[in-house]
């Protein structure tokens, strides 16, 4: 079903052969059931279907509560907010904690630059706005039923617990509305949750929780990031030390240390150089940075080599040499999508064209019609900066100047020279994504519903922008063009093994990693040209100068000793 | 060495004597600068390697070596200033009349066959061009590329500071600029040991210590008397 339009199936047809095949796969199959159903779905749409739904992390028996006992997780539930209810039955102030969670109110507020962030507002160069679209983004809302701007943010009982402590595998979430006819795909060959066998199977969040959504930002596998995505459900040691299913198998939550539902790490403000020590008992351990385990000097200090890589990183994040390139697990990262050619039908239907295959042997799509173009990349070599850590955003309040260049949506300083910065990985990703041409500012697009102006049905960007804008009481010009746009993903995740890290000549030469970084001088990449001139010509000519002397000597000695003898 | 050669030279013949091989270049000397020889050619091979001019040598290991034979090289120099002091051969490298004299032999007389217009001795063991050039290798080049190359070491205790990234820019510029001077030094040093009696002549003395240099009569005596130096003849 990968090359579904190209066969010229109607969806509807589709929608009745899944169904039947999975009626039988149920009666005669019941072992393989998983594995049929993705079979036959588009995993691109549908694309956090999970087919492998081993448990990341193994209950380890630490826990003083078996909640299979649990008189309140007996059921029958109909429904996410009855467990929920049961859940908080116990766990009395934990809706109250987590309420205060950006999971959960999708809004950050930055101190440093006052700026209003979080998916809430944001506008990103993807499929570029949650806002106004939450009948499908909302699916990655850690709660129920976000449609609107009518979903209460103050009953707890709209707290979905399950997607981050469901441990069976077998619980997911669909778009919290319909959507167009076109995206009916996303529905199907769902097996319907058993709420109580899921209620009764909570724990700490695995790897698969956090990455039911984190692995897809984006609009899919490792769509986003480059540095998260499904390979990191079972990585081996090669992709990630800390996370080798096979080692230490982190979960996310080892590094990303909780307190009351709220978690260390945090892109909106990050933290570019930990200087504040290692987290001993009773200190500071609400980091997820390098530091807060390995320390400021990580590296042996009784070696040169040692001193010398400690000597590093205070310019240096830990992340540069630590992971060589990213999205190397077999998932690739998109790196570059064009929205201008969205909008193109075959027989009055979007389509679909796949030509690019990942590691793993998944056919990857390199357009759609609802999206536009896209390239991809695989063990990337990330794209270094000088970061303070702080991110400015251009909102969509922000103005800006689209002959200047390309827009940084997620733009940054840092410099070699404030004291603060260190050099960072990020993954780049470069779109061209629609904007008002007469105001100058991004636009939210209306992408999702089953109405006419949705894009994701209408194919028409001048009646998404239109009513996008107007939803959200932006003010639109009514013209819209295109313009380019880069994002910047922090890389942290992914480290690889010793023996793979960066050796010092990937930066320390001419044309190394750090080409592009300019205005310090670096031992290996750097040379100042008029002395190397100068120092070529006093060598040279030292070396030419002797010759010659030499070759006189001989010259001479020989009519000398002609002489005497004559 | 026997004793008619008294006799038959005189009193009358003061300041030139006889010659005889004689221990010019004392071990500690020989070691002194053929370890410094090793060390400089490691640390100029290594050194271009960082600068970014080859890469026979990964950068790591070209890290290593270059600063452990720097700081051998520092150990070195600290020893053979103790040992110039000591010694008293400080002397040696102090400014000499007649250096036109002895560029002018270098550009012309060495080619017409004229001899050499300084005579070594057991207490004027370089010419004049020579003190020249050691004494500006040691007090110019050498302490250039010593002083820079232990900031440059020690560049993680400064690169705090505000200036550190032009510090860092003056100091790689120092030393580069004082490596090419090295470099250019080497050369010229290495061809001049081709200009004495035979091509290699100069290279055998650096080698065993001995040379045929005149003596006076009251070194001889000295040598005789005391065993001081050791003499081949």
């Amino acid at each position: 079903m990968h090359k579904q339009p190209s066969l010229g199936i109607r969806p509807g047809i589709l929608a009745c052969l899944t169904a039947l095949l999975l009626g039988i796969s149920n009666q005669l199959l019941a072992g393989t059931e998983h594995e049929s159903a993705a079979a036959h779905v588009d995993q691109d749409m549908n694309f956090r279907i999970v087919t492998d739904t081993t448990p990341s992390i193994r209950d380890d028996g630490e826990s003083t509560a078996d909640h299979t006992k649990f008189e309140a997780l007996q059921g029958p539930f109909e429904s996410g907010p009855e467990v929920t209810k049961a859940c908080l039955s116990c766990h009395t102030e934990a809706g109250r904690h987590f309420m205060k969670s950006i999971h959960w109110t999708w809004e950050y507020d930055n101190p440093a630059t006052g700026q209003k962030l979080g998916k809430k507002y944001l506008v990103n160069t993807f499929c570029t706005n949650a806002r106004g679209n939450e009948g499908m983004c909302a699916q990655c809302h850690a709660g129920y039923g976000w449609k609107d701007d009518s979903f209460d943010f103050t009953n707890q009982d709209n707290i979905d617990c399950l997607v981050c402590h469901d441990r069976t595998g077998t619980y997911y979430k669909t778009p919290p509305t319909k959507g167009n006819k076109a995206c009916s795909v996303m529905f199907e060959g769902r097996q319907p949750i058993e709420w109580a066998k899921v209620a009764q199977s909570v724990g700490k969040p695995g790897r698969e929780n956090c990455g039911s959504c984190h692995f897809y930002g984006g609009g899919g596998d490792g769509v986003k990031h480059g540095d998260l995505d499904s390979s990191l459900k079972f990585p081996d040691h090669k992709l990630d030390v800390h996370m080798d299913a096979d080692g230490p198998n982190f979960a996310c939550t080892t590094c990303h240390v909780t307190k009351q539902h709220l978690w260390a790490g945090s892109r909106y403000n990050v933290m570019a150089h930990d200087t504040g020590g290692l987290g001993l008992p009773g200190e500071r351990r609400d980091v997820a940075t390098c530091e807060s385990c390995h320390s400021e000097t990580p590296h042996e200090k009784d070696e040169l080599v040692g001193i010398k890589l400690n000597g590093h990183t205070d310019k240096i994040a830990c992340q540069t040499c630590h992971i060589p390139t990213i999205a190397r697990g077999g998932v690739a990262t998109k790196v570059d999508w064009d929205w201008r050619t969205a909008g193109k039908t075959k027989n009055g239907e979007g389509y679909k064209e796949k030509n690019y295959t990942q590691g793993n042997g998944e056919h990857r799509a390199t357009y759609k019609s609802i999206k536009g173009s896209f390239k991809y990349g695989e063990n990337l070599v990330p794209y270094y900066a000088w970061f303070d850590g702080q991110m400015r955003y251009t909102t969509i309040d922000t103005h800006f100047d689209p002959a200047s260049g390309p827009i940084a949506v997620n733009g940054f300083k840092g410099s070699h020279d404030d004291g603060t910065s260190r050099i960072w990985p990020f993954k780049q990703m470069h779109t061209v994504q629609p904007y008002d041409k007469g105001n100058n500012t991004l636009v939210y697009m209306h992408l999702w519903g089953d109405d006419e102006d949705a894009y994701w049905g209408n194919y028409d960007f001048g009646r998404a922008i239109k009513v996008g804008m107007q939803k959200n009481g932006i003010p639109y010009s009514g013209e819209y063009d295109f313009v380019e746009t880069y994002s910047y993903w922090p890389i942290t995740h992914m480290v690889a093994p010793k023996e793979d890290v960066l050796a010092c000549a990937e930066c320390h030469s001419r044309d190394g990693r750090l080409d592009g970084l300019k205005g310090f001088y670096m031992p290996g990449r750097d040379h100042f040209r008029w002395l190397d001139i100068l120092g070529y010509i006093a060598l040279g000519g030292a070396l030419i100068g002797v010759l010659l002397h030499g070759l006189l000597r001989k010259l001479f000695s020989r009519k000398n000793s002609q002489r005497t003898s004559s | 060495m026997n004793s008619h050669a008294k006799t038959r030279n005189g009193s009358t013949f003061k300041q030139r004597g006889e010659k005889h091989y004689v221990m010019l270049y004392t071990r500690y000397e020989r070691f002194w600068h053929w370890s410094q020889a090793l060390l400089i050619f490691t640390l100029f091979y290594t050194g271009l390697g960082l600068h970014g001019l080859h890469d026979w040598l990964d950068f790591r290991t070209a890290v290593t070596v270059h600063t452990f034979a720097a700081l051998a090289l520092i150990l070195l120099w600290i020893f053979t200033t103790f040992w110039n002091f000591t010694t008293g051969q400080w002397r040696q490298y102090l400014f000499k009349e007649g250096v036109v004299k002895v560029i002018r032999f270098y550009a012309y007389g060495i080619l017409v066959g004229e001899p050499h217009p300084y005579k070594k001795g057991l207490q004027r063991k370089q010419n004049a061009l020579q003190s020249l050039a050691y004494m500006s290798f040691m007090l110019l080049i050498g302490p250039a590329l010593w002083s820079s190359g232990i900031v440059y070491l020690l560049y993680d205790l400064w690169s705090g500071y505000s200036w550190s990234g032009q510090g860092l820019t003056l100091i790689a510029f120092i030393h580069t600029a004082a490596a090419y001077l090295m470099g250019t030094f080497v050369i010229i040093h290495v061809y001049m040991t081709t200009t004495g009696k035979t091509p290699t002549h100069y290279i055998k003395t650096m080698i065993t210590g001995y040379d045929n240099v005149e003596l006076t009569e009251a070194e001889r005596a000295y040598i005789e008397e005391t065993h001081a130096i050791s003499m081949k003849d």
